[in-house]
């Protein structure tokens, strides 16, 4: 089992608020950027991959009390509406939560060559001397 | 346990560690026997690929990610052969001496630093690049800054062939950047110092160091260990703990030093940072060029802020640039029009701040933002939104607004926002990689841990060489500071040879 297999779902649902260009990955873009997000989080304590684990399924279940329904099966708006209330909770310990879950999902996405050549960037160890 | 026995073990290959390795390295040549233990890896030069993740996975401790206890910042410092001097992108400024003056150590004169620093500005080949090789995204920094006349500077650059790949911070694929990678550590290998890579030092006993070398990991890049993988006990008549502002504290921590040492792990400081992008109406160059060309300096004492220019890869400027959704990808969608600048706090020693260990002996950094350091990072984000409007800048980014956007036309409100900034820890992306202090010089063990001269006070044969050897932040890029503190443990060393080895 991964970190992030038993929270999978709604991982994905808070990657696509996040990056809304995920919502474009096929099954295969997904597998990339979760095995990225998994090897950034080899070797980090356990007690650490717990409290993630437990802030997603909070995120997922939550939801149930502000819109009657899992963070999953709401729309992209209200999803938006979720994640900006933890990222400008009062609370700092929320907000950091918030802060960790979207720095893997932007490290996953990010951190694929696809999503890298789409944003335009190139640098290349060739430098000044690579033809443009 | 594997026993091993030398006359000096040096833990740390960085700034401060290459340093001492060169410089005691002539000993080697009457006999002495010196190790070097690092840590993390050495990469061979083709495996400097550039790419940011796998880079960052090699090259920094926790992948650059490291947390602090908080969770508010994250810490990136390097864990390779040449340590942080793999990963920074060679800025060389000598000390400021309002600096020195104000650390009053007593028997570190200025004048000593300086002479030192230059020695290693010459060794390590600093100079200003030349115009044709500075990108737009310096460029145009230095067209904001000279717009509202802004005393904008140049930084000395320790390159040698430089390509422009804009890589630095991902460890140069041109093998340009003349850290101790490239200078100190080959020299002190030519002349008989033995540099052992993936060996973690654990604690410091009696003149003897405890360490485990790890082996390579399955597909992980570097060579493996010239020792094999295992439990060492390693007997040494000098120790010299250059292993950085967060594994020197902790190290000796972990030795049991905190009793005697009360000021052990105190005085951590790191210039917290964030980074500030602006997106201009056509491509500029950007990630290629150098990245890191000017800096502003001017208000580092009055305001407590200091600006550089910069250029990050893909994660890290998503990861910098705060809130999500549309709003944050349109920014990233416009990354050949992106410029950047850092903003650095001038941070100051605060009681709360320092390092300790976990239960498992592993090092926790706490660090609060004090409302000066935090006053700091707003008006240095609005000056640089300044700039990059003085640039020409359509919109820019600022994440201490209620709203992250700014529009040109609204550019005349920042002074109205910087009165009112929306600043919350854990919201606004802050990280930091000038780690100082932990180790500090002082009188005695009331007020530091070490002398003038790195020794550790009451343990003869035991010295601390690196940044945590600052007893309060530099205020701008440290590396040229270390090396000259480091040279002048390692001369101390040389003299009392005699009676230490």
């Amino acid at each position: 089992m991964t970190t992030l297999s038993p929270v999978r779902a709604v991982f994905r649902a808070v990657v696509c608020t996040v990056a809304p260009e995920a919502a474009q990955l096929d099954e295969e873009g997904w597998r990339e950027l979760e095995a990225l997000v998994e090897v950034a989080l080899r070797g980090r304590p356990a007690a650490m991959l717990r409290q993630l684990r437990w802030f997603l399924v909070a995120i997922q279940w939550l939801s149930v009390f502000r819109y009657g329904r899992p963070f999953t099966a709401l729309r992209p708006d209200q999803r938006a509406r979720v994640l900006s209330r933890l990222q400008d909770h009062p609370l700092e310990l929320i907000r950091c939560g918030f802060w960790g879950i979207r720095t893997l999902a932007l490290l996953g996405f990010y951190g694929r060559a696809e999503a890298v050549r789409a944003i335009g960037y190139a640098a290349d160890p060739r430098g000044w001397s690579l033809p443009r | 346990m594997i026993r091993r026995s030398y006359d000096i073990v040096v833990v740390g290959s960085g700034a401060g560690g290459g340093a001492v390795a060169e410089e005691l390295s002539p000993l080697c040549r009457q006999g002495a026997r010196i190790a070097v233990l690092e840590k993390g890896p050495k990469l061979r030069d083709e495996e400097f690929t550039g790419r940011e993740l796998e880079m960052a996975q090699a090259l920094y401790e926790d992948g650059g990610g490291f947390l602090t206890a908080e969770r508010t910042m994250t810490l990136a410092f390097g864990c390779a052969y040449g340590g942080s001097t793999a990963v920074y992108t060679g800025t060389s400024l000598l000390p400021p001496q309002r600096i020195l003056e104000r650390w009053n150590v007593p028997e570190l004169a200025y004048s000593d630093v300086e002479q030192r620093a230059r020695k290693y500005a010459a060794e390590n080949n600093v100079h200003f690049l030349e115009n044709g090789l500075l990108n737009e995204n310096n460029r145009l920094f230095v067209d904001g800054c000279r717009a509202l006349n802004y005393r904008v500077q140049q930084f000395p650059v320790n390159l040698r062939g430089c390509r422009g790949s804009s890589l630095c911070n991902l460890g140069c694929p041109n093998q340009a950047k003349q850290g101790t990678d490239r200078v100190q550590l080959p020299r002190a290998e030519q002349n008989g110092v033995e540099v052992v890579t993936r060996c973690e030092a654990l604690r410091i006993g009696e003149k003897t160091l405890f360490a485990r070398v790890h082996e390579k990991p399955a597909g992980g890049k570097g060579e493996p260990s010239a020792w094999e993988p295992g439990e060492y006990q390693i007997d040494a008549k000098a120790i010299v703990v250059c292993a950085g502002a967060v594994n020197s504290p902790a190290l000796l921590i972990r030795s049991g030093l905190a009793r005697r040492l009360p000021r052990l792990g105190h005085g951590f400081t790191c210039h917290p940072a964030i980074i500030m992008v602006a997106e201009h109406n056509r491509p500029i160059t950007n990630f290629v060029g150098h990245p890191k060309s000017f800096y502003l300096y001017q208000f580092a004492e009055s305001d407590r802020f200091l600006l550089e220019t910069c250029m990050y890869f893909p994660f890290t400027t998503a990861k910098s640039i705060a809130g999500f959704g549309e709003e944050h990808s349109r920014f990233m969608r416009a990354f050949p029009r992106l410029q950047m600048i850092l903003v650095l706090a001038c941070d100051q020693v605060d009681a709360h701040n320092r390092v300790t260990i976990d239960p498992l002996g592993r090092p926790v950094v706490h660090y609060r933002f004090t409302p000066e350091v935090m006053r700091g990072l707003v008006r240095g984000a609005v000056t640089s939104a300044k700039i990059f409007f003085a640039a020409g800048a359509v919109r820019v980014h600022l994440p201490i607004a209620q709203s992250f956007t700014i529009q040109r036309a609204d550019a005349g409100r920042l002074d109205q926002i910087a009165a009112h900034p929306d600043f919350k820890p854990g919201k606004l992306p802050i990280s930091a990689a000038h780690l100082q202090g932990g180790c500090a010089m002082g009188r005695g063990p009331a007020d530091s841990v070490t002398d003038a001269y790195g020794h550790v006070h009451g343990i003869p044969w035991l010295f601390v060489a690196d940044s945590s050897l600052f007893p309060d932040s530099l205020e701008i890029n440290p590396y040229l500071t270390i090396m000259a503190l480091a040279d002048r443990v390692a001369e101390t060393i040389r003299k009392e040879a005699h009676q230490l080895l």
